[in-house]
């Protein structure tokens, strides 16, 4: 028995900023303390609140210590586990009160959220198949093994009302009736662990943290669907995740939890982890099982649906990893569990990372029906410097952005939809002003040329077209028509692509157009970015009369564009300075390094 | 995404061929793990040119089109080789609307090259990435795996001076 447990986060961000080190110093200072049989340090997935990393939680105290330097660690050593006074400075701010340590979950970050998906993750060792076991792993595998039948398991997950969190929302339990309905030698169960929104990262949260869920909900699906073999076709990016899940594997089998007849129940089941190579497309089903093959990862059009014609040409189940990470709870708990979270159309939580311009940039868990303004403000903790909120990206490139004035609404799949936007994986990146949605458009539109995979020429060449007319607007070249010939263009690659990557492709920009109409306006016919983004259509000046005639810009300035006039405004010293605009590059050095903020641009 | 092929002669020790064929001959009998080999071919040349494609090829039995097809259509396959320091910037949205665009345009200033390219003395290499997940950081570029994350582009030129004096 120990009697305290150091938690240190080993998810990718905290990793990032050295929390490894951490894990090194502290054994260290226990072991030099003589403290190693009463404190134990565990290693977990991630906590959520990536900005204030590497973070690390005392228990049974509770104490949550954020941005930890491996400077730091002797004190908490001495201090807080030795002596048992908790080292305040280093307390996470919020947590801090006059009296007491508040717990977390009382804090804004963490109040409003409700962990289902990410329920372990920060909570257990990942790399300990026993403290799964402990919080309850693999009983929603042993009671529908022991207790239900295969059509049972999937009438649960039906009534559960669980949509798939890979982006298109299809009801989970009906593509498993149809995978189950279909007689095969072999059938298969695929999981998407491909995560290919950038900005989005709650699937490799959910492997780093919480890899035997996985295993667990695959095998489920195996056993109601009548699949023998599951693979997991995993970013090769995601080292942390990989070798975790690998060792989950390799631990359940030798548990018996994977392999032959599991549970006595007859039931034979096995996983293995294929690895991606960086293709967005592969997020679409039909592809990613073609590179599984070991393939160009190429779409092929459906029907036949995997659930007929799958991975190897056998009939096939495929989810993302979110989704599955649902299943054991639902199983366990009952479909009540789960639909009695959520709205009418959209039952349980939903995995947002959040990003871009916010104070908590992580990881939330809320449930469906969730406000944007409850996400963006309190948990989320505003935007920062003052700034204000512009929009809210949702869906990555295949997505659209939510304004100001739709801050109110409850977000859940149908809601998104109907508002041009789409739920996505959940990546969800809040922009301010200083962000130009033309650009914004133009930086999606540059991601899906560059990963259309070629086959359909709807998407390979339409997104390029398209990114050339958004390309002319941006540079101040735009005309009225081009605005025309975009939208219809964006309507006929909708129409026409093979896949969900092409038809989807134009929704960023349709949306910013919907929503953004002005800024479009104002660059192609004032033109000007009302954000200051678009570098041709920026202009540097300086206020000759806040200018205090220093000269700082003029000595950074890389190409001498800035000159000294004789003019000396009431007040000040020194002659003002001058921007030749035709030498100026707009590298924007001389904004960042003017005290009296006399530049313009 | 056009792929930047090496004219840099191939220099494939006898060592790393026979921990490449050790590779393919557990793999031969299953085509679909092509992508496996090629993985693991890229880990011990560090990029994949032709004549290791060729190897690879005859050894799995796959044509060599094939091979290239694969290897031009995923952005984890190099077809030139890497600096001694493999700089990575992350352009996903997170990091992009804080700004990672300008750190790879200061990276690319530095050293002179353009993200795909490798220095003449083969030090550095730069290329873009698609998000590494640790938006939390953002903005952040990896030098040979070791995070940076929250840089601004004016620090730029003191991280890159260590290595570059290493």
């Amino acid at each position: 028995m120990y009697r305290a447990h150091v938690l240190v986060c080993g998810g990718t961000g905290c990793t990032s900023s050295h929390s490894g080190e951490l894990i090194d110093a502290l054994n260290e200072n226990i072991k030099l303390k003589g403290l190693e049989e009463e404190v134990q340090v565990v290693r977990t997935g991630c906590f959520g609140l990536c900005a204030l990393g590497p973070i690390m939680i005392v228990y049974p105290e509770g104490c949550f210590y954020s941005e930890v330097k491996v400077e730091d660690i002797p004190e908490i050593v001495e201090e807080h586990l030795l002596k048992g006074r908790i080292v305040k400075r280093l307390l996470y701010s919020e947590t801090v009160t006059e009296e007491a340590v508040k717990p977390l979950n009382e804090t804004n970050f963490y109040k409003k959220q409700h962990r289902v998906a990410l329920r372990n993750c920060g909570v257990i060792n990942p790399e300990n198949i026993e403290e799964y076991i402990a919080y309850d792993g693999y009983r929603g595998l042993a009671k529908a093994l022991t207790e239900m039948t295969p059509d049972e398991v999937i009438q649960t997950v039906i009534d559960s009302g669980l949509r798939g969190r890979g982006g298109g929302g299809f009801p989970t339990g009906k593509k498993w009736s149809f995978t189950a309905a279909n007689k095969a030698d072999q059938k298969y169960v695929v999981c998407n662990a491909d995560e290919g929104d950038p900005g989005a990262f709650m699937d490799r949260s959910v492997l780093e943290g919480d890899p035997h869920c996985l295993v667990e909900a695959m095998t489920i699906c195996g056993y109601a669907t009548g699949a023998t073999e599951g693979y997991v076709y995993v970013r090769a990016e995601y080292p942390i995740a990989v070798e975790r899940l690998q060792k989950a594997i390799d631990d359940a089998r030798e548990y018996g939890l994977l392999g032959k007849n599991i549970f006595n129940s007859g039931f034979d089941f096995d996983l293995f982890i294929r690895l991606g190579a960086g293709a967005f497309v592969c997020g679409e089903e039909t592809a990613l099982m073609t590179s599984i093959e070991g393939n160009r990862g190429e779409p092929r059009p459906r029907p036949p649906y995997p659930a007929v014609k799958g991975l190897f040409g056998k009939p096939t189940t495929e989810n993302n990893v979110e989704t599955f990470a649902n299943i054991p709870q639902i199983i366990l708990h009952g479909a009540e569990f789960f639909n009695s979270m959520g709205t009418e159309t959209s039952k349980g939580t939903k995995v947002f990372a959040l990003g871009g311009k916010i104070n908590n940039t992580g990881l939330v868990e809320v449930p469906m029906g969730t406000t944007l303004r409850e996400i963006v403000e309190d948990i989320g903790g505003g935007i920062p410097n003052g700034k204000k909120f512009k929009a809210a990206q949702t869906g990555g490139p295949s997505g659209g952005c939510l304004p100001a004035d739709l801050l109110d609404i409850k977000i859940d799949y149908d809601n998104l939809v109907a508002k041009g936007a789409m739920m996505g994986s959940g990546g969800l990146i809040v922009m301010d002003e200083d962000d130009c949605m033309v650009d914004i458009a133009k930086f999606f539109l540059e991601f899906t040329v560059d990963e259309s995979c070629g086959k359909c020429t709807p998407c390979r060449v339409g997104t390029r077209r398209l990114l050339e007319i958004l390309e002319k607007i941006t540079s101040g070249k735009g005309t009225m028509e081009d605005l025309d010939r975009m939208e219809k263009l964006c309507n006929y690659i909708k129409e026409n692509s093979l896949c969900g990557l092409g038809q989807t492709a134009p929704n960023p920009v349709l949306s910013t157009y919907q929503r953004f109409k002005d800024e479009y306006i104002a660059h192609v016919v004032d033109k000007k970015c009302p954000a200051g983004v678009c570098k041709d259509l920026v202009s540097f000046s300086i206020d000759k009369d806040k200018c205090i005639g220093c000269g700082i810009c003029a000595k950074n300035c890389p190409v001498e564009a800035i000159t000294r006039t004789d003019y000396i405004a009431p007040g000040h010293k020194l002659a003002s300075f001058t921007i030749d605009t035709d030498k100026c590059v707009k590298c924007g050095v001389c904004i960042g390094n003017c005290k009296p903020k006399a530049i313009n641009k | 995404m056009l792929k930047k092929i090496s004219s840099i002669p191939f220099k494939g020790t006898p060592e790393q061929k026979a921990k490449l064929d050790a590779v393919i001959a557990e793999c031969k009998d299953d085509k679909s793990q092509l992508m496996h080999v090629m993985q693991e071919a890229q880990g011990i040349y560090g990029y994949l040119p032709r004549e290791v494609q060729v190897m690879i090829a005859e050894g799995m039995d796959v044509p060599l089109e094939k091979v290239y097809g694969v290897a031009t259509f995923y952005a984890q396959f190099s077809l030139s080789p890497k600096g001694e320091y493999d700089i990575s910037v992350c352009l996903g949205t997170a990091c992009y609307v804080k700004g990672s665009q300008q750190i790879l345009d200061k990276i690319s200033e530095v050293l002179g090259i353009e993200a795909g390219e490798c220095t003449d003395d083969g030090k550095f290499s730069l290329e873009a990435c698609r998000c590494i997940g640790a938006c939390g950081l953002a903005p952040v570029f990896t030098i040979n795996g070791e995070v940076y994350g929250k840089v601004t582009a004016d620090d730029i030129p003191g991280i890159l001076a260590k290595y570059m004096d290493a």
